[in-house]
């Protein structure tokens, strides 16, 4: 007789390894499609749950295998209903393709033409991320870490190890309990007593006197301590707690930053909020953009709509001083600011104005800003000019960039003394 | 206790639309009860494993093997798989079974009871009997061997790859996938001798010369057809491509030689699945068939029952005609039973027709013929043996023939006296291998006078060789033998003619 056995418990990811071998094979199709996929998401996107669909062409698996459209072949099929021995039929215009495979199915070659998408998970995406990114391997690890929990007291327990029992809850229960049991000894005790008072029978005197002695005995053996008292502290584990942070991003959006600038930015700004998001459990993100007026909006308008004119930069500084001011007093929030631009600023005034402003206003209240100015021209806006002369002063960096491989160098040097701190 | 007396246990059970394990258990019991009583099967211990969707979807990954060694081409299967099955592409198969002892079956746990009866039947009596009997398998797979060579296999292949990095075992592995279908053998190689033997042998030859002296042989002339014999010896071919490799290739490492084979052997497992399709659906079609209606026939089944049995009854064997939307090829299912339905009826009650065509079959135990037939054939010779003008009538077939030089197709033959003959052959030529594999073969010659590797194809029915795939494929045979590979076409006259080269 045959063995029966349920298998539905057994891991069903059987095909794991095989899967991971077959992105490793697609990698490069699967880089090569991020850029999109990062444009297309949200920033918080990229830290959340879910899954990534990437679009990949098939890799191919070739063997020797006969042409379908050569030959002279013959093929029989079922369902004869017009035809005689002898009968022509011409063929459609165009060649005939595949017309006369036997079922070929999934190994028809005309087949492995197509692509198709692989879903990756969150993780694997942000390790794609970060691969692309040329991530050191130390930092990845940090970035990638899950976060780290505390044990918090979480009320009592019934059962737990010695070490953890709580005397005065234990003692409260076992004092309950001997009440509770007391009463009802003490109530049947009475009632005997009753009995026994109005009862003539000497033999039935006897027994109730036997019975009452009994329950004494029993009101004298109330355990003090039983198990059923016994309490132990129960802690939970907790995320560590970690206070808040707040993420400025300022962006130019004048008609001078096109897709390149923007896409940049993008995958700036994203690196940013995961690098925050590994340190801080709770991160704001606050959006500005500036032309010639500064206008803080949601991420979606941020990236997409486009202004013309010109730009004058000073106002989205004011802006996120009033907010800061407003909403996140910097004795409970991390501030921390990046502000990308092309470099393209209305006059030297403004870039004057900024530059005190970020000495004077800002840079007491937050803790780091950082400025990317995404251009490769050798010529030095005023912005930069200006930017250059507080330059590493404490919490505040400037760099230059234009390639999206840049962007990891780039964001590794503003960051570089904070991250040899916490590594 | 006797197995009529859980006749009404069993309509209660198989009533319940809800499987439970007792349900399993009592229909692999019953089945195989009258697989063996009726039916005369002879099948391996079986070990029946209800899976979810996804246990199967990991199982047509590695094409239903328990364990396989790691490769990527096996996780792309597996996102494909997914995909279509995600999108509603692709339902999964009921069931699926692996020939191996014990014969391994995975039954999905989203089958209605009805369904698990009919799948027992099929797969753990049907296959498993198909798997044990037939000659194809018996010659060319070792059941008992097979689960623990695969275990063999994955870890061989790990090991590989943590010493010499995953990506030689990779680029191993690809090229000896490209060549998998001609790493068969499809003939049994003789046996090498032993040394006693071969002295045995030459003493023998030497005894007979001597015996047989005459000097009347001195007298007559010496000439040339000694040379041309000496020509004709380098021609010797090698059918199995892998094979030649892994023992002639003059610079392989030794693991690599083992990857061949560890390749070279999972194909020729594969190998006669291949070649009995129609057969061995046919057969456990045939067999659910027979086993289900005799439990009903014996009062362990309700009528109800027997409605949802025989919707998937046919549903399995529904054949969409060429001309319907559906049509996807013939339906090895029905062709197979409708065969084998065949076979029965000719032995039972033959006709005028059937004894002229089936001498030997009319009025015979259509048990023993049913038997004879799924030992001793694989789909050619099986078509060529059994397609009864009957079946070709009820299937209407037609043959088609379409030659690229033409500018129509035409109706070859059709289901007529005339055309019955001529059908059977097409249909067998059909099936048989040589028309989906290229005959392509290894020219054995000296290594040591050239290090080059001829391939010679031999095109059957005109064919020509994919052009990009060939290419691709000679480059990766290239890289396994490690020398430059010239691939040869044969034409008409025999003479080799030079199609591509890898240097």
């Amino acid at each position: 007789m045959g063995k029966i056995i349920d298998r539905r418990k057994n891991s069903k990811g059987k095909s794991t390894s095989n899967r991971h071998r077959f992105l490793r094979r697609v990698e490069d199709q699967i880089k090569k499609a991020l850029p999109d996929l990062i444009s297309q998401e949200k920033i918080t996107d990229a830290t959340g749950g879910g899954s990534v669909r990437v679009p990949i062409k098939k890799i191919s698996e070739p063997s020797f295998r006969h042409d379908g459209r050569t030959g002279d072949k013959t093929t029989v099929r079922p369902g004869n209903d017009r035809f005689n021995e002898g009968d022509k039929i011409p063929k459609p215009p165009g060649g005939e393709g595949q017309g006369s495979g036997q079922g070929k199915g999934s190994n028809d070659p005309t087949v492995t033409e197509d692509g198709f998408t692989v879903i990756i998970s969150r993780d694997e995406f942000l390790h794609y991320f970060f691969e692309d990114l040329e991530l050191p391997n130390l930092l990845k690890k940090y970035m990638e870490q899950t976060e780290a929990t505390k044990l918090k007291r979480a009320g009592y327990s019934k059962d737990g190890s010695p070490s953890k029992l709580a005397i005065k809850t234990s003692y409260q229960q076992s004092m309950a309990r001997q009440i509770a049991i007391r009463g009802v000894l003490n109530k049947k005790k009475k009632e005997k007593e009753e009995a026994l008072e109005k009862e003539k029978n000497e033999e039935k005197r006897q027994l109730l006197l036997e019975e009452i002695k009994q329950l004494e005995l029993q009101l004298k053996n109330i355990p003090f301590f039983d198990h059923i008292d016994l309490r132990y502290k129960n802690h939970e584990p907790y995320p560590q707690p970690i206070t808040s942070a707040v993420m400025f991003c300022i962006m130019d959006v004048s008609a001078s930053m096109g897709e390149h600038e923007k896409d940049i930015a993008k995958r700036f700004f994203t690196l940013l909020y995961l690098f925050l998001t590994k340190q801080y459990k709770k991160i704001e993100i606050v959006f500005i953009r500036h032309h010639t007026v500064a206008k803080e909006v949601d991420e979606e308008e941020f990236f997409n709509s486009r202004e013309s004119g010109g730009t004058i930069v000073a106002p989205s500084l004011k802006l996120m001083n009033e907010i800061i001011d407003e909403r996140y007093s910097s004795s409970e929030w991390n501030i921390y600011c990046c502000q990308a631009s092309d470099g393209d600023a209305w006059s030297e005034r403004d870039a004057v104005e900024c530059r005190n402003m970020i000495k004077e206003t800002l840079l007491p209240k937050i803790q780091y800003m950082a400025y990317l100015e995404i251009n490769n021209s050798e010529y030095s806006s005023y912005l930069w000019q200006n930017y250059k002369a507080i330059n590493d002063e404490q919490g505040f960096s400037i760099r230059k960039i234009y390639q999206v491989s840049e962007i990891w160098p780039v964001f590794k040097g503003l960051f570089r003394k904070r991250t040899a701190e916490k590594v | 206790m006797s197995i009529k007396s859980k006749a009404a246990l069993s309509r209660k059970v198989f009533s319940n639309p809800h499987w439970d394990f007792d349900s399993i258990q009592l229909a692999d019991e019953i089945t195989h009860y009258y697989g063996k009583e009726y039916l005369k099967l002879d099948v391996y211990p079986n070990q029946i494993e209800v899976v979810t969707s996804e246990q199967m979807l990991d199982a047509y990954s590695l094409v239903g093997l328990p364990t396989s060694y790691p490769h990527w081409k096996f996780g792309k299967d597996f996102v494909m798989n997914q995909n279509s099955y995600r999108k509603g592409q692709m339902g999964l198969s009921y069931e699926m079974v692996i020939n191996s002892n014990p014969c391994i079956s995975y039954n999905m746990e989203n089958n209605s009871t009805c369904l698990m009866l009919l799948v027992i039947a099929h797969a753990c009596q049907g296959h498993n009997a198909f798997f044990k009997g037939n000659y194809m398998f018996r010659d060319w797979t070792m059941a008992d061997a097979i689960l623990d060579y695969m275990v063999f296999a994955r870890d061989y292949v790990l090991k590989c790859e943590e010493e010499f990095g995953y990506e030689e075992v990779e680029a191993t592995l690809d090229a000896c996938h490209a060549l998998m279908n001609l790493g068969v053998d499809k003939y049994k190689k003789p046996e090498e001798r032993s040394v006693k033997e071969e002295n045995e042998r030459l003493r023998k030859l030497v005894e007979f010369k001597r015996e047989t002296y005459n000097e009347l042989w001195k007298t007559i002339p010496s000439d040339t057809s000694s040379k041309l014999e000496e020509n004709g010896k380098g021609v010797e071919m090698e059918e199995n491509i892998l094979y030649y490799i892994e023992k002639n290739a003059p610079r392989l490492p030794v693991w690599k030689r083992e990857l061949i084979r560890i390749v070279r052997k999972v194909s020729q497992y594969f190998y006669p699945q291949s070649q009995t399709k129609v057969m061995n659906e046919g057969f456990a079609t045939f067999t659910h068939y027979h086993l289900v209606n005799k439990l009903h026939e014996e009062g362990f089944l309700e009528e109800g029952f027997m409605l949802e049995f025989l919707h998937h009854h046919s549903s399995v064997v529904f054949q969409p005609p060429y001309s319907s939307k559906y049509f996807n090829g013939l339906n090895p299912y029905t062709l197979g039973f409708n065969i084998f339905m065949d076979l029965k009826r000719i032995c039972e009650h033959p006709t005028a027709e059937d004894r002229e065509w089936f001498p030997s079959m009319a009025g015979k135990d259509w048990l023993e013929q049913f038997h004879f037939a799924m030992e001793n054939f694989r789909d050619d010779s099986f078509l060529l043996q059994y397609l009864s003008p009957k079946v070709m009538r009820d299937m209407k077939l037609f043959a088609i023939r379409d030659d690229e030089k033409e500018k129509h197709y035409e109706i070859s033959a059709i289901h007529n006296e005339r055309g019955y003959k001529k059908l059977r052959e097409y249909l067998s030529s059909q099936y048989s291998r040589s028309n989906y594999v290229p005959d392509i073969q290894v020219e054995k010659g000296d290594i040591h006078e050239s290090n080059v590797l001829k391939l010679i194809y031999n095109p059957i029915n005109n064919y020509q060789l994919n052009d990009k795939e060939a290419e691709e494929t000679l480059d990766y045979v290239r890289y396994l033998w490690g020398f430059p590979v010239h691939l040869y076409r044969k034409n008409k006259l025999g003479v080799n003619q030079l199609l591509k080269k890898s240097y």
